[in-house]
C-alpha cells in the first residue's frame, strides 16, 4: 500500500478509523483508506460488508461513532458548493417518486445556481431525454440508475462516489457506465465506485479497496489483486499426480497437492502442463483452468467476513 | 464535459437559491397541487353550505347559538369553511417533509445542501408563504361569500372593527398550522404517523381538554396550539377567552417554534 502526502486541493477521499455501529452490529470497523484522483478505485465487498454505510459516512449523511471522513481535506458539510465537488449516486433511491426527472434535477441544480442548460446536458448525457418529463416513480431500475448518475454529474464534480452503479443496468448500460467512469478518471477526477461483483471491478477499477464485515481486507492495485488471486489457477487430475507434480515443479510451476490425484497448479499455463504431461507420458484425467478464479479469490479473501451465507452449503 | 473546469472556490450559495429550489420542489409534485385545490374547494364549499343552512334554519336555532353568530359573525363564517379544509394544509405540511423521507429524496436534498438548518429553513419559508398566500385568499373569498349569504340575518362588513384582521388571520392561522404540521412531520418522518399526530393535536385534544374539570381544563384548552391559534381569526376577545387574538397566535407560534427546534436538532443528529 502506497501512502503519500495528500496536499490540499487534490480531491482525495480519506477515511480515518471510521467506525459505525447499528445497535449491536459493527457495520464499519476502524476503516482507513485513501482514494486518489485520476483512476477508478473499486470498493469491493460482499453484501452487508459496509460499503454503502461507508459511502454515506463519506457524504455526511450518516454520522460515524468514531473516526473521520474527508473529501479534499474537508468534511462534506463544510463544502461550500458540494455538488460541484462531489457527485454521488446512492444505492437506495434518492428521488421523489411524484416528481419528474427534469424537475428532480432542476431543484438540485437550483440549490447551487447551476443553470437549466446543464440540467438538459446531463439528461442528454445519460440518455433520458425522452422520459425527462415523466414521473420518476414510474422509472425502471435502470432508468432510475441513469437519473441518479445524471444527478451525480450535475455540478461537473471532481470527485465521484458511486454506490453499485451497474445495478439494474442492461448490458449496454453497463458498458456505458464503465466507459464513463474510465473517462472521468482519465480526466483527472477521483472515481470511487462500489460493487459486490469482483469480475465487474476487475474490468473497471485500477485500484481496489476490499472490505468484509466493515474491516479493510485489501488495498492494492487491481493487477496486484488479480496476480495474488491467480494462485492455484489450474486444476490437474492424474493417476500419476505425484510424479507429474514433480515435473511441473521442476519447470517452475507452484504445485499444491490436494490429495486423491488432484493438484492445484499456479504460475503455469494449462497448455504447458499438458505438454509436460505428454512429454512424461503421464495420464491426464482432468486439466482445467479454475473458472472465475477472481471471484473465488475474492470469496476466499472475504470468507470470514461474509455476513449472510446460504445455509446447508457447509 | 470538460476535464479542466475546477469548481470556483467561491461562495456558499445564498439562501435565495435554496428558496427557489424549494419552490421548484413544492410546485412540481402533483399531490401539492391537489391538496391545495381540495383546500379551496372544501373551504369555499363548506362556507357556502353552512351559511345557507344557518340562514335557512335561523328561526329554528337556539337563541344562545344565534347570539354567538351575532357576537362574531366573521369568526363563524371563517370557522365553517376552515374546520374541515384545515386538514388539507395539515396533510400537505406533513408531506412536504415526510415524502422526502419516504422516497429517499431527503438524501439528495442533503447532498445538495448538507447544512441542515438552511435546508429546513428554506422548506419552512417557502411552504409557509404558499400556505399564507393561499390561506389569505381563500379566507377573503369565503368571507365575502359567507357574509353575502348571512346578510339576510346578520350584517357584517370587511370594514367593521377587527374584521379585516380576523379574515387575514384565517390565512395566518393556516400558514402556522402548516408549519406546525411540517414540524411534526420532520420529527416523526412517517407520513401517516405525522398526519395522525397533527390531527390528534388539532381535532382530538381540544374536546378532550374541555372535558377536564374547572379552570385547569380551561387553561389547558386555551393554550392548545390550534385552539390558541384560531383566536387570530376572531374579531375581538370575547368573554371566556383567556387570550387576545394576537396572544393566542403568539402561543401557537411558540408551539410551532419549539417543535421546529426539536425537528432541527433531530435532523442534525439522525442519519438520513
Amino acid at each position: 500500500m502506497t501512502i503519500w502526502a495528500t496536499p490540499r486541493g487534490t480531491f482525495v477521499i480519506e477515511a480515518r478509523n471510521l467506525t459505525k455501529r447499528y445497535g449491536e452490529t459493527l457495520a464499519v470497523n476502524d476503516l482507513s483508506f485513501t482514494v486518489e484522483p485520476g483512476r477508478v478505485t473499486g470498493f469491493l465487498g460482499p453484501n452487508g460488508a459496509g460499503k454503502s454505510t461507508t459511502m454515506r459516512l463519506l457524504l455526511g449523511l450518516d454520522h460515524p461513532h468514531g473516526g473521520d471522513a474527508t473529501i479534499d481535506g474537508k468534511h462534506y458539510q463544510d463544502l461550500t458548493r458540494p455538488l460541484e465537488v462531489v457527485g454521488a449516486l446512492l444505492e437506495a433511491r434518492a428521488v421523489h417518486t411524484g416528481r419528474s426527472a427534469y424537475h428532480h434535477l432542476l431543484c438540485l441544480a437550483q440549490t447551487q445556481g447551476i443553470g437549466k442548460r446543464r440540467v438538459g446536458e446531463v439528461i442528454d448525457l445519460v440518455g433520458l431525454p425522452s422520459v425527462a418529463g415523466k414521473r420518476a416513480g414510474g422509472f425502471s431500475l435502470g432508468m432510475g440508475q441513469r437519473l441518479g448518475i445524471a444527478a451525480a454529474l450535475l455540478g461537473n464534480p471532481r470527485v465521484l462516489i458511486l454506490d453499485e452503479p451497474v445495478n439494474g443496468l442492461d448490458p449496454m448500460g453497463i458498458v456505458w457506465i464503465r466507459t464513463l467512469m474510465k473517462r472521468l478518471a482519465s480526466e483527472g477526477r477521483t472515481v470511487f465506485v462500489s460493487s459486490h461483483l469482483m469480475n465487474e471491478m476487475a474490468v473497471t477499477a485500477d485500484h481496489l479497496i476490499v472490505i468484509g464485515r466493515g474491516k479493510l481486507v485489501a488495498d492494492c492495485s487491481t493487477e496486484e489483486f488479480i496476480e495474488r488471486a491467480s494462485d492455484q489457477a489450474v486444476l490437474v487430475r492424474s493417476p500419476d499426480a505425484e510424479r507429474l507434480g514433480e515435473a511441473i515443479a521442476l519447470e517452475g510451476g507452484k504445485v499444491t497437492p490436494d490429495g486423491d490425484g488432484v493438484l492445484g497448479v499456479a504460475g503455469m499455463e494449462p497448455a504447458r502442463i499438458g505438454e509436460l504431461a505428454s512429454a512424461g507420458r503421464f495420464v491426464l484425467h482432468e486439466l482445467a483452468p479454475k473458472r472465475s478464479s477472481l471471484e473465488e479469490a475474492f470469496m476466499e479473501l472475504t470468507r470470514d467476513s461474509v455476513e449472510y451465507r446460504a445455509g446447508g452449503a457447509a | 464535459m470538460t476535464a479542466t473546469t475546477v469548481p470556483a472556490p467561491g461562495h456558499r450559495p445564498g439562501f435565495g437559491r435554496l428558496l427557489v429550489a424549494e419552490w421548484t420542489k413544492i410546485r412540481s409534485v402533483r399531490s401539492t397541487v391537489w391538496s391545495l385545490i381540495i383546500l379551496v374547494l372544501l373551504n369555499v364549499g363548506f362556507t357556502t353550505l353552512f351559511m345557507s343552512f344557518t340562514v335557512a334554519l335561523w328561526d329554528k336555532t337556539d337563541a344562545s347559538d344565534r347570539a354567538q353568530w351575532i357576537a362574531d359573525p366573521t369568526s363563524a363564517i371563517l370557522g365553517s369553511g376552515m374546520s374541515l379544509s384545515q386538514l388539507a394544509i395539515c396533510v400537505l405540511g406533513a408531506m412536504v417533509i415526510t415524502s422526502e423521507h419516504s422516497t429517499g429524496m431527503i438524501r439528495a436534498s442533503l447532498l445538495a445542501v448538507p447544512r441542515r438548518t438552511p435546508m429546513l429553513a428554506a422548506k419552512c419559508v417557502v411552504f409557509a408563504l404558499v400556505a399564507l398566500v393561499l390561506g389569505v385568499v381563500v379566507s377573503f373569498v369565503s368571507f365575502f361569500i359567507g357574509s353575502a349569504i348571512l346578510h339576510a340575518k346578520v350584517a357584517v362588513a370587511i370594514g367593521d372593527p377587527g374584521v379585516a384582521r380576523a379574515v387575514t388571520g384565517g390565512g395566518l392561522y393556516l400558514a402556522m398550522l402548516g408549519l406546525f404540521a411540517l414540524a411534526i412531520g420532520a420529527i416523526v418522518r412517517h407520513t401517516v404517523a405525522a398526519i395522525t399526530g397533527v390531527i390528534g393535536f388539532v381535532l382530538v385534544l381540544s374536546p378532550l381538554a374541555q372535558l377536564l374539570p374547572g379552570s385547569i381544563g380551561d387553561h389547558i384548552h386555551a393554550y392548545l396550539p390550534a385552539e390558541a391559534g384560531w383566536l387570530i381569526a376572531k374579531t375581538h376577545q370575547v368573554k371566556g377567552d383567556l387570550l387576545t387574538p394576537w396572544q393566542g397566535y403568539g402561543v401557537f407560534a411558540i408551539w410551532t417554534a419549539l417543535l421546529l427546534a426539536v425537528a432541527l436538532v433531530l435532523l442534525k443528529r439522525r442519519d438520513a
